[in-house]
């Protein structure tokens, strides 16, 4: 049996807030656009984040995750853009070609460019390396997101979630609804890290105690969840804490799967493909954008990516024999964790926003961000706002500005 | 021909102790006979156990101890699994092994082990040098000084190995207790009466302790003090998809007197796996990872497969051994009390359950209990395809344009389909949980851990049985 083929001008790989968004200005500008999902509704990580927050940079709005994932959805449609869900992309049979399985049978799409928005997970209990028992109960963010919210789950009793960043608090109001009560949250760093603005509802609204400098250690419950063991990292003391449900938060991993399988250049810090500042990959035609390139970023952030990537994917396809990805390596000293975009031309466009992101394993309250090329240093600043862990660091593009195209690498590090 | 005992009340010809595999080969093999039999199993699900939980080695045997029961029975389960294998669909993949020295006493052992392979029949092992092991596995770490090649050493699924053997006896005629944990036993006339804690009782006329962990419980209860069970933990980690390349064989340690030791292999279902550690304990059920087991791994995995250590870990787990102070199989059978006991299947038990099986039924057949083959048994069953080697129903064009079922991933790690745990909810031997439907279909079982779909997973098993949603992840 041969497969059949579609030949869209551009397939767009995950219908998250980035590919619907990359699929809606594409549709404006090139002929046809295909966006396929694996699931079964369209509209990404949204679709069960079920409170507000979204939609704030790219549509202006303050939208409960659902509602935000509803509208992009309607937007594509309107655009004119195919959405099939429940079509997962398994393999690529091409350099722009993919095999894709699909109730409606198995087949293959040619395309002209490819913008894979696959998105990011949390790392499972395993993937951290969590010793102790096999217990139903643990989860992470995201299955307990679906659970309840797309499913009617109900959990009651009492909570421990590991971690104390932006989508932590997501999964303490989660578990409330569901609920249950959070009766700790652990993070290893000094201060909690999420937004102040989520501190202040979460710590006299929801009254979670927070323990700092604090690990999992063990995970006990034959069947059942009981109890968890954590470590006071200072003290090295540990203790018992009984609970019903664990939710493991933060610990970002991208949906890379389809990067790595087209052998493309991998962020050794952020697992994500390397792209430059038109989100281009290594591979010509092949593009990629939000959370699979700089896990995580709000959604309207990774949406804006789709947005910048619509330009150079038209100018793809005008000029197909056109993708010099030669480019200057954008490298990180710790505790920074990596850089996106990894590469860009000095002198040539600029990224999403204007912005370079990174990742920072570390609280610093007012740092100061060194950038360095062979031996010279192009910017040397104090940055008006804090590097945070679990989430985005900003700066501005300009802080590149003075790189050379034959310098090599630029090495970016705080302090 | 009824295969049930006669009328309410009437023994059953054989019971058998214990849904692993073990027990459902020899509860398979039996009901190939004019008999009636029931194979009885304390948790709601076979292959639950030891079973559930090893490195998933169809062995060749090369490295037993020549003249040792075990040694006879794993070259012959290794034949009769096989063959097996090839009728049932249970994925096998002929990988090979090889062992590597990695200092100058283990180089010195090879030649040793290469003429025990022969002492025990297998003729195909090949002393090889540094080069040919980095030419046969570049990845491997620096400091290898040679290698012995086990050209017929595989990997196959466990799982499906166990729940080919409880479909095959289920449909010979097999009734199935699940949830019985046999607690007394007393003698009823020539009959054994098997009690549970509940109160529920199985008459038997003959009874078969193939219980795994609790084989010597089991034996105390008919009276025999003959060993004790010694759990030997085996702590696994599980490494993503994207590993696989890392790793062409079964790359195995030179065997100390504890074991076999640490092992990097591919694994079925296309990961890599790590392990396993080896340690005594008390408590028979701790099959839980440890801090220390763990770290143990890691350290391992970086000498022996550096780039391992920069993939992504799917599952860790630990497997307990039914370690006993005999080192060889503790097979016998009591023809007055009607009783054989099947113990001490430590190691090599994936491998060597059916033979165990079919010297069990001669050992039967010489105490008295010999009854003729039957001449209607079934046809073994198809088992759905869980290998990453062969076509699984996601790839399958044809069958998804037959049934879109097939077509609808649901767990997209693993790429489950519905169609697949559709099928495992209306089987022979369906699951009651969601372990048990991982266990038949990879479910859950992905990178993810069900970060997307155990809460549909959930709810289609929910939908199937009266399982509970909220189980679902972990
Ligand atoms: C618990 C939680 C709370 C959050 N709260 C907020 C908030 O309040 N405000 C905010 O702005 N952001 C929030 N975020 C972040 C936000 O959800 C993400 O930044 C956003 O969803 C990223 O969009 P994306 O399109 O890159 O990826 P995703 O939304 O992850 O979408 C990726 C899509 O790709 C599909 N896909 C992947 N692989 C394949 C394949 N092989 N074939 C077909 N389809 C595929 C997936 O099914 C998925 O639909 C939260 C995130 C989480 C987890
Ligand atoms: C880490 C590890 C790695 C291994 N690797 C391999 C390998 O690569 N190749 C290989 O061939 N073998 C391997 N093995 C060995 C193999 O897994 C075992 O030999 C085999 O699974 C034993 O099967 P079993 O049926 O005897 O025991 P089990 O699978 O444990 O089954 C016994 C069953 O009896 C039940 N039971 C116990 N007491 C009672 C009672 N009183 N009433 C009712 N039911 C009861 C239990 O619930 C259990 O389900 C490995 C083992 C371990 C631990």
């Amino acid at each position: 049996m041969t497969a059949p083929v579609l030949t869209p001008d551009v397939l767009v790989v995950g219908a998250g807030p980035a590919g619907l968004t990359a699929a809606t200005a594409l549709a404006a500008r090139v002929g046809q656009v295909l966006v396929l999902d694996r699931e079964a509704t369209a509209g990404g990580i949204p679709r069960h984040s079920d409170h507000p927050g979204y939609g704030i940079r790219d549509l202006h709005r303050f939208l409960s995750g659902p509602e935000y994932a509803r509208r992009l959805v309607d937007r594509a449609g309107a655009a004119g853009v195919e959405v099939r869900t429940a079509a997962t992309v398994t393999d690529w049979s091409g350099d722009r070609s993919v095999e894709v399985t699909s109730p409606q049978g198995r087949f293959r799409v040619d395309a002209g460019a490819v913008v894979l928005a696959t998105g990011a997970r949390e790392r499972p209990r395993p993937a951290r390396l969590v010793p102790g028992d096999r217990p139903a109960g643990v989860y992470t963010t995201g299955a307990l997101q679906n659970l309840v919210h797309l499913h009617g789950g109900r959990l009651g009793g009492r909570a421990v979630v590991v971690g104390a960043e932006l989508v932590s608090w997501s999964a303490v109001l989660t578990l409330r609804h569901a609920g249950a009560r959070t009766v700790l949250m652990t993070t290893t760093q000094r201060h909690p890290e999420s937004y102040a603005a989520f501190i202040v509802p979460g710590r006299a609204v929801l009254r979670v105690p927070v323990a700092t400098r604090t690990r999992l250690t063990r995970i006990v419950g034959r069947g059942r969840l009981t109890a968890v063991e954590v470590e006071d990292l200072d003290t090295g003391r540990r203790r018992t804490v009984e609970c019903d449900t664990l939710v493991l938060t933060g610990d970002w991993i991208p949906d890379h799967e389809l990067a790595r399988s087209a052998g493309l250049e991998i962020d050794r810090g952020s697992r994500g493909p390397v792209v430059d500042t038109e989100l281009r990959t290594g591979r010509p035609g092949v593009f990629a954008v939000g959370n699979l390139v700089h896990p995580v970023d709000t959604a309207d952030c990774a949406a804006l990516d789709g947005r910048h990537v619509a330009d150079p994917v038209r100018r793809w396809l005008d000029s197909p024999d056109h993708w010099d990805d030669a480019g200057v390596a954008v490298q990180v000293d710790e505790p920074l964790l990596w850089a996106a975009p990894g590469r860009f031309r000095p002198g040539g466009p600029t990224p999403a926003r204007g912005r370079l992101l990174f990742w920072c394993r570390d609280e610093i309250r007012s740092p100061r961000l060194t950038v360095r090329q062979d031996g010279r240093t192009l910017a040397d600043r104090r940055m008006p706002w804090p590097a945070s862990p679990g989430r985005i660091f900003r700066a501005p593009w300009s802080v590149l500005s003075g790189a050379r195209a034959d310098a090599g690498p630029v090495t970016v590090s705080v302090r | 021909m009824n295969h049930q005992p006669g009328g309410a009340g009437q023994p059953w010809d054989v019971a058998v102790i214990g849904g692993g595999i073990v027990g459902c080969a020899i509860a398979r093999e039996l009901s190939g006979r004019e008999l009636s039999v029931v194979l009885i199993e304390a948790r709601d699900d076979v292959g639950d156990g030891t079973s559930k939980a090893n490195t998933a080695i169809l062995h060749t045997g090369f490295d037993a101890t020549p003249g040792t029961l075990e040694s006879r029975l794993v070259r012959r389960g290794h034949e009769l699994l096989g063959d097996y294998a090839a009728r049932t669909g249970i994925p096998v993949e002929r990988t090979g092994a090889l062992l590597v020295a990695w200092d100058a006493e283990q180089l010195a052992a090879l030649p040793a082990l290469r003429d025990k392979a022969l002492h025990n029949g297998y003729q195909h092992c090949r002393l090889v040098d540094a080069a040919e092991v980095y030419r046969l596995e570049p990845h491997l770490g620096p400091g290898a000084l040679g290698g012995l090649t086990v050209p017929d050493e595989s990997i196959i699924c466990t799982w499906t190995t166990n729940l080919a053997l409880a479909t095959d006896a289920v449909r010979r005629g097999t009734r199935l207790e699940l949830g019985f944990s046999v607690d007394t036993v007393h003698r009823d006339g020539d009959v054994t009466v098997l009690g549970a804690a509940g109160g529920a009782t199985v008459r038997a006329r003959w009874v078969v302790n193939a219980a795994g962990l609790g084989a010597d419980r089991v034996d105390a209860l008919f009276g025999h003090h003959r060993f004790t069970v010694t759990p030997r933990r085996g702590e696994l980690i599980v490494y993503d998809k994207l590993a696989r390349p890392l790793v062409q064989r079964i790359v195995l340690p030179v065997p100390t007197a504890r074991g076999k030791g640490v092992l990097v292999s591919p694994t079925i279902y296309g990961n890599v796996m790590l392990g396993p550690t080896s340690e005594n304990i008390d408590d028979r059920t701790a099959t839980g990872t440890t801090e220390q087991g763990l770290e143990f791994l890691l350290g391992r995995g970086r000498a022996l497969l550096p780039a391992l250590l920069d993939e992504e870990v799917t599952a860790t787990y630990a497997g307990l051994r039914a370690a006993t102070e005999n080192s060889d199989y503790v097979v016998h059978v009591d023809a007055a009390q009607r009783y054989l006991l099947a113990g001490g299947i430590r190691s090599t038990g994936l491998t060597a359950g059916m033979a165990i099986a079919e010297h069990v039924r001669e050992l039967l057949a010489e105490a008295g209990l010999d009854a003729p083959a039957r001449t209607d048994v079934p046809p073994p069953p198809r088992m759905p395809n869980l290998g990453e080697a062969f076509v699984r129903p996601y790839q399958d064009a044809e069958l998804i344009a037959r049934d879109p079922e097939y077509g609808r991933v649901v767990c997209f790690c693993e790429r489950v389909t519905v169609g697949e745990i559709r099928d495992a909810l209306c089987s022979t031997v369906p699951p009651r949980t969601l372990d048990g439907l991982r266990r038949r279909t990879r479910a859950v079982n992905g990178r993810c851990q069900g970060f997307f779909c155990s809460a549909e997973v959930g709810e289609l098993l929910a939908a199937g049985t009266r399982g509970d949603a909220t189980g679902a992840a972990r």
